[in-house]
């Protein structure tokens, strides 16, 4: 301040270079109000008010606390679950039976599309009886498929490949026979073989379709998780402490158990997009 | 001019005509020998599954005849037995589905027109419509018991979640042009939403109905099996508890027919309302 020399260079800077928001450097106090501020805060209103109202509901013993527990039990019953109740394993137990349907579904969908898209004939056989069996609302598996394969794990990652397999087998024939003959044609003409056809040609072309039909799968496949979890009673699983806490009427677990089952869902999504957006960015550089 | 080049046309008639019966021949040909190859495969599996439980490869507790599958089929449909069950499964996808229609209906306008609305409402349907129908069932339990309310409210809320998407974005999609149009010659707000709103919405709503009915059903199917006392879905589970395993074949049946129908329904209604779109292009 004291020094004239120095102070004109500051004053040069801001017009040399264009004033953007980060120069004036706020400090991190500064910038998180600034964030709070600009966020928009309407969407907490509704929320807030159903908060209210329980609260009030249950403080004022408006409806039986015996049912509806108030929000500080219910919040206070879902730390206790995830420190020291058996929240990990039933994640865990949860998150791995998905993966372990996903998996089975995915590639047998993806074996069966493959096969019905590439061959005219298997799609003759074999389409029609599968667009009749699709009919059957997936639930209305449950009974068979306990009796056939029990109450344990193998009847619940059955019942999961099952939603995974329609999916992805119908979004696999769909998008290999969606795939442009000419590009078929321009291979022939470079002599690819069968191998290089599938490698270079049909499976990149058919690619956003068949990951449209793995999103899918796994979105059905979390579902049918929880799915199984109600219907085949045994074991760990984030469905069976929701369906155990209805039992015993403890709804702070019901609660925990139902923001658990949409996070995961939601995070499932996210991660399908990311990982949709990665193995697809080839072809937004091409166009 | 005009009549030279309308000269050819009625000496091209009669081959046209003769073409149109040999394509229209083929195509039947073609269509008789699809539908014989599609029924190889049921054949088979019928033909195996018959020998399987003729020959007891398989015990009849665990996979019963298709003969008995089938007579079953008749006989609860004789008693009035199914039929009884299906009518209280189908009221309730119909209550739970205007339920969802109202309130989609409305919730997807207001998100569509107003962006306050949106500001204020939409963060809480995200919310709620991230969580599948599944989750909600337990604490609706809970809060609402175990009758007609909550299986109401499932199939309501598994078929409001699409409508109201669906509608909210038939909205904003609308083509800015169209509204200038309609501006420019003066619509009042009547002719503006039955002429410009309305029409360029129909096929994204038709889109959410249609997502919302196929909901509506699953869901209700999921709700019987879980919790019911009536209905196709509690048919099929007292069959097999009691393990009655044709009972529980004939109710699958039964469930992928009326899946079937209600996908057929919609596809003739969507063509009926849509015709004027496609006739346009």
């Amino acid at each position: 301040m004291s020094n004239p020399t120095i102070q004109t260079v500051p004053a040069i800077v801001p017009d040399e270079v264009p004033a953007t928001p980060s120069d004036s450097r706020p400090g991190i106090l500064q910038r998180g109000l600034q964030f709070l501020w600009r966020r928009d805060w309407r969407g907490f209103v509704l929320p807030l008010l159903a908060l209210a109202l329980w609260w009030g509901v249950t403080h004022f013993k408006l409806a039986n606390t015996e049912v509806l527990a108030p929000p500080g039990a219910v919040l206070i019953e879902g730390l206790h679950q995830v420190f020291n109740g058996g929240f990990v394993w039933d994640l865990t137990a949860s998150i791995s039976r998905d993966l372990a349907g996903f998996t089975i579904g995915g590639l047998a969908g993806f074996a069966l599309g493959t096969l019905l898209g590439t061959s005219r004939l298997a799609e003759l056989l074999v389409a029609p009886s599968f667009n009749a069996v699709k009919q059957i609302a997936l639930f209305a598996w449950i009974p068979m498929i306990s009796v056939w394969f029990g109450m344990g794990e193998p009847a619940k990652v059955v019942f999961i490949s099952l939603a995974a397999f329609y999916p992805v087998a119908i979004n696999t024939f769909e998008g290999i026979r969606s795939v442009n003959r000419d590009y078929a044609e321009v291979a022939r003409v470079y002599g690819f073989s069968r191998l290089q056809l599938w490698r270079r040609v049909i499976l990149p072309a058919a690619s956003p379709q068949i990951f449209t039909g793995l999103h899918l799968a796994l979105i059905y496949a979390w579902l049918a998780t929880i799915g199984a979890e109600y219907f085949l009673k045994s074991g760990y699983g984030v469905g069976n402490s929701m369906i155990d806490g209805r039992e015993h009427f403890n709804m702070g677990s019901v609660l925990f158990g139902l923001v658990v089952v949409g996070s995961i869902g939601a995070l499932l999504n996210q991660l399908a997009v990311r990982l949709e957006h990665r193995a697809l960015k080839w072809r937004n550089r091409s166009a | 001019m005009s009549l030279t080049e309308t000269l050819p046309v009625p000496a091209l008639a009669a081959p046209a005509a003769a073409a149109r019966t040999a394509q229209l021949l083929a195509g039947l040909r073609s269509r008789i020998w699809r539908g014989a190859l599609a029924l190889i495969l049921p054949l088979a599996v019928l033909a195996l599954w018959h020998a399987a439980t003729l020959n007891g490869w398989v015990a009849q507790q665990i996979l019963p005849a298709p003969t008995l599958v089938w007579s079953t089929l008749f006989d609860l449909w004789d008693s009035g037995e199914l039929w009884t069950n299906l009518s209280i499964s189908l009221t309730r996808v119909a209550w739970g589905f205007s339920a969802a229609l109202v309130f989609g209906l409305a919730l997807g306008v207001a998100m569509g027109l107003s962006k306050t609305a949106e500001a204020y409402l939409y963060p809480s349907f995200k919310a709620i419509s991230e969580v599948p129908v599944l989750g909600w069932i337990p604490l609706l339990i809970m809060l609402v018991g175990i009758g007609e309310a909550m299986k109401i409210l499932v199939i309501a809320k598994a078929a409001a979640v699409p409508i109201t998407i669906n509608t909210q974005q038939g909205i904003r999609n609308i083509p800015q042009a169209y509204l200038e149009v309609a501006r420019v010659y003066r619509f009042n707000p009547r002719q503006l939403w039955l002429k410009v709103i309305f029409p360029s919405t129909l096929p994204s709503l038709f889109n959410g109905f249609r997502y919302g009915l196929t909901n509506a059903w699953l869901s209700l199917v999921t709700v019987e099996l879980l919790a019911s006392s009536e209905g196709i879905g509690y048919q099929m589970v007292w069959g097999r508890q009691l393990f009655q395993l044709d009972v529980v074949m004939a109710c699958m049946v039964v469930i992928g027919v009326v899946g079937l129908a209600i996908d057929l329904v919609l596809q003739v209604i969507e063509t009926r309302l849509l015709r004027w779109r496609r006739a346009a292009f």
